[in-house]
């Protein structure tokens, strides 16, 4: 993974100074709070329902066993013990104090950790792939873009203060994808074009919260070392004409929408011009030179599917599931790809304490190079495990929480921190989150209905991603009193979508019941090979609806 | 008299800056120099012909675009923040200096706080006349807060990754 150079370890020590400076005259009432607000943000650091919240970036997902050995620290000395993944690639921690933000900064620095723009109406944390690098179906690898991107796009002078804040996701692989570039404000995916040349295809003006868009393509290809003169040329588009008269009109959606995807795309085109020979454009020099970051760790020669392996599946039904479930096809031979899930029930998703963040470092340097990766679902990977060392690293994972072999399925559940933390939200998610595990806790049965993502958001800023669940739910307020409201048949996949609402919402004990007669539907009409998003998108919402408001 | 910053330290501020006349109003000079807006100067382009105490400025809505032809007439261009987080003067002043080459003083007023300056500067800011309320000394070390960039601006024609070649190549 990328490692700083002495460039970007002064740049981020003195935004650690600036920003205690910040900190300082904002304690000391120099600052208002209405001017130290952005500040912070681009910080990562909110104030919240309870207490502040900093969010850390983790770029491209990547981790080193010393970053997260340093992250258990920090959420030991500084918070209550634990740390929360979150659904776009951050860390967050729930109770920091202000005055102690500088200091965090300043340890994270040492790590080469930030919480750079994590929040805010600037560039976010460019999200990608989980399994970058390490599965044979991508293109090629796109942490080296998402690293550039990182650089260009960090403490930009022009982009930050934004009309409002700007995602940007990549992905290579052509079957699937596992960054939901259709719903960013910018998605880029990586492709080949006739004559064989790389580049991207542009997606913008995707994205979830109050107005979901699945975002249109505005670009069918663009080279690859065009990729910063493009982007900076749709970031000063919508910087210039976003809309600032309304936070709620003020996302880059908005503005493709009302000029229209063409319109804008021609306006885009039109800066690009002027600027698409600057010397922001890439060269072939600093493409490669990132490149080599993100080269092979060194595996060794071995075969697929040992016997060792083989014979401990035979012997392990647990084992055996686990692997099914949470294991996936790694590009070299003898080598797998292991989820490890925050999803244990009576945890809330994403959680970790500072004792498993350690483990996880532990865990990395012993199996997997030293690394791991999150993830979207708010899980961890570790890309590099031996195949003949599953069944050790499972045993090993059993008693940390980590195998809860339920990837992909109904307990799998994507959720925001709703109201047990965020200030903004209208309900809670994590006790609905619990309840369904509850409710659903056979896990032969959870196989057999396969894969189904349920996603649960707290408010309509969505950040539980309800809107690309197969099953969404997200919490509303009726005068005061919390409710939930389904939506079916959202996809954040090659195939986006966005979910239906079924009909009038469900009191929060109403919920795994609800669930259940959706879940029910499902299995009365299925056929042998068809998911649950297939079942529906066969046969509508009206059966559903029929059920359970019956 | 009201300070200016200058990147070379602090100034007397001799330029009005005029607002727009009401409809029915004449528009009335102030004595020394004075700031037009853009688009009042515009329409009376020649009467203000070969002044050099005669300069524009633009509110954050406004494009520069239109004013390509005519902005090297101008001594003095300003751009107006009407808040701080309204970040389209960032994109007006990059414009004016790189697009249509301005090569006069440039001026963010408005909501100028100090912790913008540095990122002004980068865009091609060179003048700025912080809001009053604001600690003017602390300014210099605002403007200078970091060593060094990744983007290409105003400021740095070449973006990191095209001076880390060079660096290692020499």
């Amino acid at each position: 993974m990328y490692v700083y150079d002495e460039y970007d370890r002064q740049i981020l020590n003195e935004r650690v100074a600036q920003f205690r400076h910040q900190t300082d005259r904002a304690l000391a009432g120099e600052l208002a709070e209405d001017e130290f607000l952005p500040l912070r943000l681009q910080n990562g650091l909110y104030v919240q329902r309870l207490a502040p919240m900093l969010r850390i970036a983790i770029p491209y997902g990547m981790l080193r066993a010393n970053q997260l050995r340093r992250l258990a620290r920090i959420s030991r000395d500084y918070d209550k013990g634990y740390a929360h993944f979150t659904t776009r690639q951050n860390v967050q921690l729930n109770w920091p104090a202000v005055e102690d933000v500088p200091d965090i900064l300043a340890e994270l620095a040492e790590v080469e950790m930030h919480a750079n723009q994590t929040s805010g109406n600037c560039i976010r944390n460019t999200t990608t792939d989980q399994f970058a690098g390490v599965q044979s179906e991508e293109l090629t690898d796109p942490r080296p873009y998402c690293e550039l991107i990182r650089q260009w796009s960090t403490y930009h002078p022009e982009f930050a203060f934004l009309p409002r804040k700007f995602k940007i996701a990549v992905n290579a692989s052509e079957g699937t994808d596992r960054a939901a570039v259709q719903v960013h404000d910018i998605g880029l995916e990586l492709v080949n074009n006739e004559a064989g040349e790389l580049g991207f295809r542009v997606y913008v003006g995707g994205g979830l919260g109050r107005t979901p868009v699945v975002g249109p393509v505005i670009r069918e290809f663009l080279p690859e070392l065009d990729l910063l003169t493009y982007l900076e040329a749709i970031l000063r588009v919508y910087n210039r004409y976003g809309r600032r008269d309304n936070k709620f009109k003020a996302r880059i959606k908005i503005l493709v929408k009302a000029m229209t995807p063409e319109a804008f795309a021609e306006k885009v085109e039109a800066e690009w011009e002027h600027i698409k020979n600057s010397p922001t454009r890439l060269t072939r020099e600093a493409v490669d030179s990132v490149k080599r970051f993100f080269t092979e760790p060194d595996y060794q020669a071995l075969e697929d599917n040992p016997d060792t392996l083989q014979a401990q599946r035979a012997e392990s039904k647990a084992f055996d599931s686990w692997v099914k479930r949470n294991v996936d096809k790694h590009k070299k031979p003898g080598y797998a790809i292991a989820t490890l899930t925050l999803k244990k029930t009576g945890v809330p998703p994403g959680d970790v304490s500072d004792r498993q963040l350690e483990q996880l470092a532990d865990l990395a340097e012993q199996y997997s190079f030293g690394e791991l990766r999150v993830t979207h679902q708010q899980n961890v990977v570790l890309a590099d495990i031996r195949q003949d060392q599953l069944f050790e690293l499972w045993q090993a994972i059993r008693p940390m929480g980590f195998a809860t072999a339920n990837l992909g399925t109904l307990t799998d559940i994507i959720c925001c921190p709703g109201g047990d933390y965020c200030a903004l939200a209208n309900a809670k998610s994590i006790p609905v989150a619990e309840a369904i595990q509850r409710r659903f806790d056979d896990m032969d049965y959870v196989y057999d209905l396969g894969d189904i993502d349920l996603n649960i958001s707290g408010c309509m800023n969505a950040c539980g991603h309800h809107h690309v669940g197969n099953i969404g739910v997200l919490g509303v307020d009726k005068k005061g009193e919390e409710f939930y409201q389904i939506s079916l048949g959202g996809s954040s996949q090659r195939d986006a979508s966005l979910g239906k609402i079924l009909g009038p919402s469900f009191a929060r004990e109403e919920m795994p019941q609800v669930i259940e007669k959706i879940i029910n539907v499902y299995v009365d009409n299925r056929t042998e090979e068809e998911t649950f998003l297939d079942t529906y998108r066969r046969i509508g919402i009206d059966p559903f609806k029929e059920r359970v408001y019956a | 008299m009201p300070d200016l910053i200058r990147h070379d330290g602090i100034h007397d501020d001799e330029w009005t800056l005029v607002s727009a006349p009401e409809e029915d109003q004449e528009l009335t000079l102030p004595d020394g120099p004075a700031l037009l807006p853009a688009t009042v100067w515009k329409e009376n382009r020649d009467q203000f012909a070969g002044r050099n105490d005669i300069g524009i400025w633009f509110d954050s809505h406004e494009e520069p675009e239109a004013f390509a032809e005519v902005i090297d007439d101008l001594p003095v261009i300003a751009v107006n923040f009407p808040k701080f987080t309204d970040g389209r003067g960032y994109s007006i002043a990059r414009l004016l200096r790189e697009r249509y080459g301005y090569k006069g003083e440039l001026r963010a007023v408005g909501d100028v706080l100090l912790d913008q300056l540095f990122y002004m500067k980068r865009c091609g800011f060179d003048a700025y006349a912080l809001r009053a309320d604001k600690d003017i000394s602390q300014a210099e070390h605002c403007l200078n807060v970091f060593s060094n960039t990744y983007q290409a601006a105003v400021d740095n024609k070449e973006p990191l990754f095209r001076r880390r070649k060079a660096e290692a190549a020499s």
